[in-house]
């Protein structure tokens, strides 16, 4: 088979390959979709997000607790990781020697690593405890540990990596003439990174949150181990409560004997993948600013 | 040195990047509110001499620095000094125009408000004066909330001028502040530089022989790190008493 | 003046604590979950697979699971190469900044993002419709899907570091796309994809939500794609709810072996990218 005719072929099967790898983000959201239209015509939207009660039982699916679970739990932990990790990275990219940036950086990369089931053992093993007996004691409340700050506590340790590595080679990007400018004027570090560093990088710093809230959002395992699963809007941090992910997950076997289950956990797949889709598109869009403006 | 007072004197200076030695024992004098030109090849350490004099230096990742700087007598090398008291007192004008990432006004307003300047009324005046005697006022008074990279090149070179006397040096650090520039803006700057030497003691590094000879009322010649020959443009210019001075001052190298 | 070094000396000092929080964290994680789970560590817990009366603690280990991990994980990581490949290069040497190329490049960010869980439940239900039952063809099926977009992306962007001069300089010796595409540029991503592949077998083996309603779960070692298979992020999960110690030890042994599996991949992958960097051309 001489040369070219092996290209050709190479290539065409590499493209049906890409094709079908472009066209898998469709699938998914259109199988999802059909199957959650048994639902989506019993009831409106609204009926579904705004309704607190969930019974299954009793044809009453009412996405509220679920929604407000997945956005507290992730809301938590992004402002206990946003501070902590803006801090490490600029401490990193700004302050720290390189030796210690090298000593530092490969453990922030390991916890990137470690799965989800793992994170959700130790929550359970440490964590839940903690809170158990000495945080809501200190607080003046009782609960078993397995809450929304369990959750919230465990989430924000899992996207440190994520917002530390972005953020850092933001800042790393911010040219050094830049900040040459701003020390020649007489600024302390901190100034210089406060007024002239912090503006530049403001863009790509936001791609990192936005990134870690995606990252934070999806996340099932870790979660529905030590949030406590139950179905009801968490009016307080010792709370427990339930994300959409941790739904999906704890039902799936129930789902096929009863009416509608299935096609409402489905529509809870669905508005995941709407919700990442939506983010990763906002991420991008910022990604898109900075290019502009560098030019 | 005659009829020039020096205001800043380097002392056996030594700096070294890693074990790179770029300067060896520096010792030369600049003086006050003269016009001082560092001249020599390319490479040779004129701008590492040049930011040595505001501690610039420090920023480098591995830097040794061993000798003296004395400005008004005091050593900036001293560890008791504050560093960024250093810096606001000698101004630095870097080779391409690096405005930071917001609005004229606030370019200017910069270096006064991280000193606790705070006072609008005052700011704004201390703006206004700035952008006069970089003479770049009248193009930009309509547009100070702009944002500074907006502005050509040339004028974002003037900008960084008002931007260091905003902050009233005592001496303006420039290094080859005309060289990205093109032939009128350069005309510009070498004019303002001329206006402000009865204010400040002005040093700057260039590459261009005659731009040295135009501006220049002191010389200090680098080469290979090594301070060559010092003395007044006048004598450097026309009778060098090294004959590496005279080779590259005719050309023959650089 | 002292205003200044005060707000400096204030923020480092939140620095260091954001950084201490940071790998205090990380030593925690590793601290606990070892200390638990090493005491769990016994021969039999590695090599026996889990005796009757599962659920009630008698005697066993979690060979099924570690058999059963490798194996899917393995499979997956293998199938998702077999595609990852052809697509980073397709993207890169043959598409180039087509706006075919950019749609694919946005799809695959998107397929990224998308939490374990859909991947499940979307294999689920094509499993519902063929009537198939859970195994370990499905789990494999189903995380290949999952770790796709990641080991694409991990290539990409090797491939994207990749100097112009060289494939010009294969082009212009008279070479085919694909020649180039084979022998020049892989060559020179060789550690980076040994990387990618490294870090898609870490996410593929760790993962249980994926796993959760395909694989199935079982005491024994599947002896064909169409049995159920045990994972390790299953054996936790399954097993630490329960209030019998001897099975609750069965998911710290399974927590520490997940764990020191992770770390040895991330090490592994430092190393090799460094042995193999001698062959790249920079």
């Amino acid at each position: 088979m001489n040369k070219r005719l092996k290209d050709i072929i190479a290539s065409k099967l590499m493209l049906l390959a890409t094709i079908f790898s472009s066209l898998i983000v469709f699938i998914m959201a259109f199988v999802l979709f059909q199957k959650s239209r048994p639902i989506l015509t019993t009831q409106s939207l609204s009926e579904l997000f705004l309704a607190s009660s969930w019974h299954p039982v009793r044809r009453e699916f009412g996405f509220y607790p679920f929604i407000i679970g997945t956005l507290s739990v992730t809301g938590l932990a992004m402002i206990l990781a946003i501070p902590i990790c803006l801090l490490s990275a600029i401490y990193l990219a700004e302050y720290a020697p390189s030796k210690l940036r090298g000593i530092i950086k490969p453990p922030i990369d390991l916890l990137a690593g470690i799965p989800s089931v793992v994170y959700g053992l130790w929550g359970v093993l440490l964590v839940v405890p903690l809170i158990r007996y000495y945080v809501a004691p200190f607080m003046g409340a009782t609960t078993t540990g397995y809450s929304l700050l369990a959750g919230g506590i465990v989430l924000a340790i899992m996207v440190f990596p994520i917002i530390i590595s972005v953020s850092e080679e933001v800042f790393r990007t911010v040219p050094f003439e830049v900040r040459e400018a701003s020390f020649a004027l007489g600024a302390t570090k901190w100034q210089t990174v406060k007024h002239v560093v912090m503006r530049k990088a403001l863009p790509g710093v936001t791609a990192a949150i936005i990134l870690g809230f995606s990252r934070a959002f999806g996340e099932t395992m870790a979660v529905l181990m030590v949030m406590g699963n139950v179905a009801k809007v968490p009016s307080s941090l010792f709370d427990p409560a339930y994300s959409l992910p941790a739904l999906i997950a704890n039902n799936y076997g129930e789902m096929m004997s009863i009416p509608l289950y299935d096609s409402a956990l489905l529509l809870a797949a669905l508005i995941l993948v709407l919700v990442m889709a939506f983010l990763c598109v906002l991420a991008r869009i910022v990604l898109l600013r900075i290019e502009r403006r560098s030019v | 040195m005659g009829m020039f007072k020096p205001q800043i004197s380097i002392q056996k200076l030594n700096v070294f990047y890693r074990e790179r030695h770029v300067l060896k024992d520096i010792t030369a004098d600049i003086p006050e509110k003269r016009i001082t030109a560092i001249i020599g090849p390319s490479g040779c350490g004129k701008t590492t001499l040049l930011k040595s004099l505001n501690r610039l230096t420090d920023l480098v990742e591995g830097v040794k620095v061993s000798g003296n700087v004395l400005v008004d007598g005091v050593n900036i090398f001293n560890n008791r000094i504050d560093v960024t008291d250093i810096r606001r007192k000698m101004g630095l004008i870097a080779q391409m125009p690096n405005p930071l990432p917001m609005s004229i006004y606030d370019n200017i307003a910069y270096g006064p408000r991280i000193h606790g300047v705070k006072d609008k009324k005052l700011l704004g005046q201390v703006v206004e004066h700035c952008l006069l005697a970089a003479s770049l006022w009248d193009e930009v008074k309509d547009r100070l909330k702009e944002p500074a990279s907006k502005l050509s090149v040339g004028q974002q070179q003037r900008l960084c001028l008002a931007r260091a006397l905003a902050v009233q040096p005592e001496c303006l650090l420039c290094d080859e502040p005309t060289s990205a520039l093109d032939p009128v803006s350069a005309q510009y700057i070498e004019k303002q530089l001329l206006d402000l030497k009865k204010d400040y003691t002005i040093v700057f590094v260039t590459h261009v022989l005659r731009q040295a000879r135009r501006l220049a009322d002191y010389v200090i010649f680098l080469y290979l790190g090594e301070l060559i020959e010092q003395g007044p443009a006048e004598k450097v210019f026309t009778q060098p008493s090294n004959p590496r001075t005279k080779a590259y001052i005719e050309g023959m190298f650089g | 003046m002292n205003k200044r070094k005060l707000e400096e000396a204030f923020f480092k000092g939140l620095m260091l604590l954001s950084i201490s929080i940071v790998v205090g964290s990380l030593l925690a994680v590793f601290a606990v979950v070892i200390l638990k789970g090493l005491p769990a560590l016994s021969l039999s817990m590695l090599t026996q697979t889990p005796r009757g009366g599962y659920y009630l603690g008698k005697e066993g280990g979690i060979l099924n699971a570690i058999i059963g991990s490798l194996y899917l994980a393995g499979g997956a990581t293998a199938l998702a190469f077999l595609l990852s490949l052809p697509i980073a290069l397709y993207l890169n040497e043959y598409a180039g900044k087509s706006r075919f190329a950019s749609f694919t490049g946005l799809s695959l960010d998107v397929l990224w993002g998308i939490p374990s869980i859909v991947y499940g439940a979307f294999a689920f239900i094509i499993m519902l419709y063929l009537g198939a039952r859970a195994s370990l063809l499905w789990g494999i099926i189903t995380v290949t899907l999952l770790v796709l977009p990641i080991m694409t992306r991990a290539i990409d962007e090797v491939i994207k570091m990749f100097p112009l001069k060289l494939r010009e300089a294969s082009y212009a010796l008279g070479s085919t796309r694909l020649e180039t595409a084979l022998k020049v540029v892989t060559r020179q991503a060789l550690p980076g994809i040994l990387t990618a592949v490294l870090l898609a077998f870490g996410r593929g083996i760790g993962d249980a939500a994926s796993v959760l309603f395909t694989a199935g779960y079982t005491d024994s070692v599947p002896t064909s794609l169409f049995d159920p298979v045990a994972t390790l992020p299953l054996a936790v999960f399954f097993q630490l709810g329960t209030p019998i110690p001897e099975v609750q030890q069965r998911a710290y042994a399974s927590g520490v072996i997940l764990l020191v599996l992770v770390l040895l991949l991330s090490i592994v992958s430092r190393l090799s990218t460094r042995k193999l960097m001698k062959y790249v051309i920079k």
